[in-house]
């Protein structure tokens, strides 16, 4: 079991011996225990294959897709085990962004940010679902440039704006937490600045868990950070500290460049 | 969850309309072609070459037509390989992505689209006054006839498959055979061939399959003689003419024994697409 | 000596790209042919009758051809025929096929699942006047107690159900997996990720499916042989006996005096078929 790196009060997600194995022995992550800041940016980090994404798709229980992955421990979302909840409760509480932007490809973008209610027969009434679009577009500052196409599918955005529009599908439910799996590794780097600076603005509302495989970007807008290594935690603690003065050599090694 | 769960009860019971559709298909044909297989014995009737449907003296065998279905098929395989490589080299490798392959592709397609009575009437217009004139047979009937145009019918599903096998030949193979100086035709057999070969079997086979059950055009052609044929141009039957010929107002035993030629026919296809899945399989 | 070698092997590779071109003109020949012959001997024909009146007795036939006169009447029969017979055979055949589609794409490994796809491949390979048999054991014998419309369809639904499955599944295959778990993310059930978003966005796909499985049964004449006797009427009943297009030209191919009438009826059916393919390979194309 690992120790608790680093201590937080009053988490909003607690991972408690975690872990996930595709089959029967293929351990793809290792008891993680760790506390997640609120309405904070907490970046996983680690090199190809340590599982970040692996324990990032637990959070949202994205793994009961799939037979043949277990997972054992436990997950708490506000003190409140996610497996006690129903998938489709959970999941509306968790937002979560992926690495290629997906945008519904038949939907247009109206249709797209309002998916999460529209998809689940909410029924809302024109003014309430304008409104929230509307805010959802405005929080990720696409709103501007796309209000004159509401209409339109989502194909002619560019990438980094179509990944804005995932984001702004996955607010629109105002969730708790938003996952996101290496939401910028498909991007250009000026789209890749918008969304760094986007997340930046975004975290006073939300928690933010965020995969990444670009370390830079994780120093730039990270609070805390967590670096994993073939399916452990290594360590966990500020991103400052852990960039200026690591406690493990393995993550000492990972940030110099020695490896990954 | 229970709307996942109820989704996928729903999901598996539709697919097991097509498991018990296949068993229906076996078990119908088995049970209504068992008189023919008692009353003659299963293997004498496989083998036996009489079909005589006088009232009394009835007696039915599947010979002639099996015999004819092999002659036809094989035939019709023998003829269609050449044509078919050779539009495949044509559409894959000599003329590759240019506009007259993608002509030629379409055109190939087309070949796919024409229904098979069409074909029947090609035959019956085209072939069979050729074959008669050239003397070969007195009415132009049988199965060199049925062979000709069942080889064209099966082409484009020999082609299909070795079109995208050929083009999908590494042109780093193809390159280094050629720095060694080697002839586009000794490229073709030394290179393309063997690295294409699963895949050019497969589409051959394929085409068989195809070959074995086809009716219409077999039907109008082959000449409706319920014998071994005698030689390459003379009549017969194959085991689909004689049913589509003697089915509609076949009854009691002779009914029972053109539906055992039926089961036998459906036996034979699926071996043989069996066969061709297997060889894949086993070279790819 | 060297020399003599190296201009062999050049003379063999020109001679096979001879033979080769020669060969593939060989192979495409007969369709020009076919396509020359039905429309210079059917386009006459075709008018409006051909729509719209009933194919003529053999009598009627026989006095207009003897005197040089286009033979009277149409093939609407057939068309109708065949329209109702299609139409109940799809209606059948592409529900079960689509679920069943979309049960093999979600269930890659499993053994019941690969029994399935097994049992759909081999059922691809029978032969079609086989169906017919079944069709006739099934339906002429059992249900309707006759030759009927519905024995055609059933037939030519088994015949769909391999086609639309496999393009079904191949479709669902192609849309990329985080589409589906972006839906999932969202917290939506499995069954409204699959009416609304996966369905949707494979739509093509699954109308290109339909349309070929279509255009393949549309020419059929063997399995239709041993179910749907023809009819000299139009007929809309499902129980009875009907006309089909592909039936009435093996009818009048089988009687000396209405054979002319072969070549419109064919060149019909040839471009029913032939607009199909292609209605089918434009959306295929377009939405890829």
């Amino acid at each position: 079991m690992e120790e608790n790196f680093l201590k937080i009060q009053n988490p909003v997600l607690s991972f408690k011996d975690l872990s996930v194995s595709y089959g029967k022995d293929n351990k793809a992550v290792k008891d993680v225990t760790a506390d997640v800041k609120r309405k904070a940016i907490t970046a996983i980090m680690g090199p190809s294959g340590c599982g970040k994404s692996t324990l990032l798709r637990a959070v949202n229980r994205m793994h009961e897709l799939y037979p043949n992955i277990n997972t054992s421990g436990d997950i708490l979302l506000n003190d409140e085990s996610i497996y006690k909840i129903s998938t489709t409760t959970l999941r509306r509480r968790i937002g979560m962004v992926f690495q290629r932007p997906n945008p519904f490809p038949t939907m247009s973008i109206y249709e797209n940010v309002i998916a999460g209610y529209s998809l689940n027969g909410s029924r809302l009434k024109n003014k309430e679902k304008d409104e929230i679009v509307e805010n959802s577009l405005r929080n990720v500052g696409l709103f501007d440039e796309v209000k004159d196409s509401l209409n339109k599918r989502g194909n002619f955005l560019s990438g980094g704006q179509q990944q804005r529009l995932c984001i702004a599908r996955a607010l629109a439910f105002k969730p708790d937490i938003i996952l996101m799996d290496e939401p910028t590794s498909a991007l250009d780097p000026l789209s890749t600045a918008k969304i760094e600076d986007l997340l930046v603005e975004l975290k006073s509302d939300y928690t933010i868990i965020l995969v990444t495989h670009n370390m830079s970007q994780a120093a730039r807008i990270s609070d805390n950070a967590m670096f994993m290594y073939l399916g452990e935690m290594i360590e966990y603690d500020k991103t400052k500290t852990m960039f200026t003065n690591p406690k493990d050599l393995r993550t000492e090694g990972y940030l110099t460049g020695k490896f990954g | 969850m229970k709307s996942e769960r109820i989704t996928k009860l729903v999901l598996r019971f539709t697919s097991f309309i097509i498991v018990l559709v296949f068993g229906g298909i076996v078990l119908s044909m088995i049970a209504d072609a068992i008189p023919a297989f008692k009353t003659f014995g299963f293997f004498n009737f496989i083998f036996s070459k009489e079909w005589n449907p006088t009232e009394g003296k009835e007696s039915y065998g599947a010979l002639p037509f099996v015999v004819g279905t092999i002659y036809t098929s094989f035939l019709a395989l023998l003829i269609c390989i050449p044509l078919a490589f050779s539009t495949s080299l044509f559409i894959a490798e000599y003329f590759n992505n240019t506009k007259i392959a993608s002509v030629l592709r379409t055109l190939v397609d087309l070949l796919a689209g024409v229904p098979s009575i069409v074909y029947g009437l090609w035959g019956f217009y085209a072939i069979r006054p050729l074959i008669t004139q050239l003397g070969y047979s007195d009415n132009g009937y049988g199965i060199f006839t049925s062979g000709i145009v069942l080889a064209i019918m099966i082409i484009p599903y020999a082609t299909s498959i070795s079109n995208e096998i050929i083009g999908m030949v590494p042109v780093e193979l193809k390159e280094a055979a050629y720095s060694l100086g080697a002839t586009r035709l000794e490229v073709i057999f030394n290179v393309i061939v063997p690295s294409a070969r699963s895949g050019l079997v497969a589409g051959y086979i394929l085409a068989l399959g195809r070959a074995l059950g086809e009716t219409m055009a077999v039907t109008m052609l082959i000449g409706n003689a319920n014998v071994i044929p005698h030689n390459l141009f003379g009549a017969g039957n194959t085991m689909a003419s004689v049913i589509a010929n003697q089915f509609g107002e076949a009854e009691g035993l002779k009914l029972s024994s053109l539906i055992a030629i039926g089961l036998l026919l459906f036996a034979v296809t699926a071996i043989v697409n069996w066969i061709g899945k297997f060889i894949v399989r086993r070279f790819s | 000596m060297m020399k003599e070698n190296y201009n062999w092997r050049d003379w063999k590779n020109k001679i096979f790209y001879g033979v080769v071109v020669l060969l593939s003109l060989i192979t495409i020949s007969p369709i020009i042919m076919i396509v020359y012959t039905l429309i210079s001997k059917g386009l006459k024909q075709i008018n409006f009758d051909f729509f719209l009146k009933v194919a003529p007795d053999p009598l009627q036939a026989m006095t207009a051809v003897s005197s040089h006169e286009i033979i009277p009447g149409g093939i609407a029969n057939g068309i109708l025929g065949t329209v109702v017979i299609v139409i109940v055979a799809a209606l059948m055949a592409v529900p079960i096929s689509i679920i069943t589609g979309i049960f093999l794409y979600e269930n890659q490994e499993s053994r019941y699942a690969n029994v399935v796809r097994n049992l759909t491949e081999i059922l691809q390979g029978v032969p079609s006047i086989v169906l017919g048999i079944i069709s006739y054991l099934w339906i002429v014998k059992g249900l309707t107690k006759g030759y009927s419309a519905f024995a055609g369809s059933v037939a030519l639904a088994i015949m769909m159900l391999p086609l639309i499955i496999r393009s079904t599944e191949e479709t669902m295959k192609m849309i990329p997996l985080s589409i589906k778990e972006a839906g999932a993310a969202l917290g939506v059930p499995y069954f409204k990720i699959m009416l609304k978003v996966m369905i949707p966005t494979g739509f093509s796909g699954l109308l290109t499916g339909i349309l070929l499985a279509i255009s393949r049964i549309l020419g059929e004449t063997a399995p239709l042989l041993l179910t749907i006797l023809g009819n000299t009427n139009i007929n809309l009943d499902l129980s009875k006996p009907t006309s089909a297009v592909p039936l009435q030209i093996w009818e009048f191919y089988n009687n000396p005096n209405m054979i002319d009438l072969v070549w419109s009826s064919s060149l019909f059916l040839m471009i029913l078929v032939l607009a199909l393919n292609l209605i089918a390979k434009r959306i295929s194309s377009r939405f890829n």
